[in-house]
């Protein structure tokens, strides 16, 4: 049984995930170079996010071969966080705009720009 | 129940094995104790990593000062114009390298290839501490010539030099501890400690979900941080 002896997989699988892992890297880096604004930019953002952690999660860490329990109780909990983040954004929406009514908007001036 | 019931409940795949494995009066799961550990260490790290980018999120969201263009603060020259963010571009090519020759250690461990995966677990520490160094670089510039400190930025918002240095440094911490940790492991595949307990290299897979991992929390940090 696999339980005995370990995750051992095919080296082809590892090689194949490596090199999409770097086409889809490279493809964020895109996003970022090629100067994508609006919308389509946390769209891809985030759409090369979840391609990336999921290559990461179910084959160079194994677990698409775990069995369900171990996936749902390690996978189960993160769940919260999406939580965690809708009350944060929605809260952090109401403080920005209360700032924006006691004080106005920011007079920031900036005393720098960045160098290279 | 009969045994025969019971072992074939236990065995069954999905959802219905997952009442199985829980109800069994058994380990609930069917790996080894150090991976089980391994797996809720990482889960507690992902809830600590949330929570910092969600308070970076939640800062971002709430200050009305403009917050700096990532794309511009971590470009770099090599002498011509600035490209954007090209040391972080790097970086994640270098870590997302060193999570492909871990992967292929962990696999020669299990195949009892002691010299491949040793070499293959110090080529990985080698790339992490490269990552390090080029964070160290990063932090330097940041501090040094752009003037950002935890509670100040002469660029923008004072909460990103706090999300910055809390985030990319714990992160970094992470790598740091990681290098000792393969190290570690490296050496004792090829004294062959592993081998003398019966060629058990399930700590090879072991490490490698911690360094998996470290990867996968720069992928967050990539998208939300740099790229956002």
């Amino acid at each position: 049984m696999a339980l005995e002896e370990g995750q051992q997989h095919p080296i082809k699988i590892y090689l194949w995930i490596w090199l999409l892992l770097f086409v889809v890297s490279f493809f964020s880096y895109m996003v970022d170079y090629m100067n994508i604004h609006g919308p389509m930019r946390p769209t891809l953002i985030l759409t090369f996010m979840f391609v990336k952690a999921g290559f990461i999660i179910f084959i160079f860490m194994h677990m698409q071969w775990e069995r369900m329990a171990l996936k749902l109780a390690i996978l189960g909990p993160p769940v919260a966080i999406l939580v965690l983040i809708w009350l944060m954004a929605l809260e952090g929406g109401y403080t920005e705009g209360t700032r924006i009514d006691s004080f106005g908007e920011s007079t920031f001036e900036p005393q720098a720009t960045p160098h290279h | 129940m009969s045994e025969a019931v019971m072992d074939s409940v236990a065995q069954a795949p999905g959802l219905e094995g997952v009442a199985g494995d829980f109800s069994r009066d058994k380990q609930v799961f069917g790996v080894p104790w150090g991976k089980a550990m391994m797996w809720i260490f990482l889960l507690s790290d992902t809830f600590i990593f949330s929570c910092f980018l969600v308070s970076y999120m939640s800062v971002r969201i709430t200050t009305t000062d403009p917050w700096p263009v990532p794309s511009e603060v971590f470009a770099l020259s090599f002498g011509g114009d600035p490209i954007p963010l090209i040391l972080i571009a790097i970086m994640t090519m270098i870590l997302i390298t060193s999570s492909g020759t871990m992967a292929m250690a962990v696999n020669m461990g299990y195949r009892a290839d002691r010299k491949k995966a040793f070499w293959l677990l110090v080529a990985t520490a080698l790339l992490g501490a490269s990552f390090v160094g080029m964070q160290a670089f990063e932090w330097t510039k940041l501090i040094v010539e752009e003037g950002v400190r935890p509670w100040s930025n002469p660029m923008g918002a004072a909460q990103f030099g706090s999300s910055f240095f809390m985030i990319t440094g714990f992160h970094g911490m992470h790598v740091s501890a990681g290098v000792i940790y393969l190290l570690w492991v490296a050496f004792r595949v090829r004294s062959g400690v592993y081998e003398r307990r019966g060629g058990n290299y399930e700590i090879v897979e072991i490490a490698g979900l911690y360094w998996h991992f470290v990867d996968l929390v720069w992928v967050f940090i990539f998208a939300f941080f740099y790229l956002w």
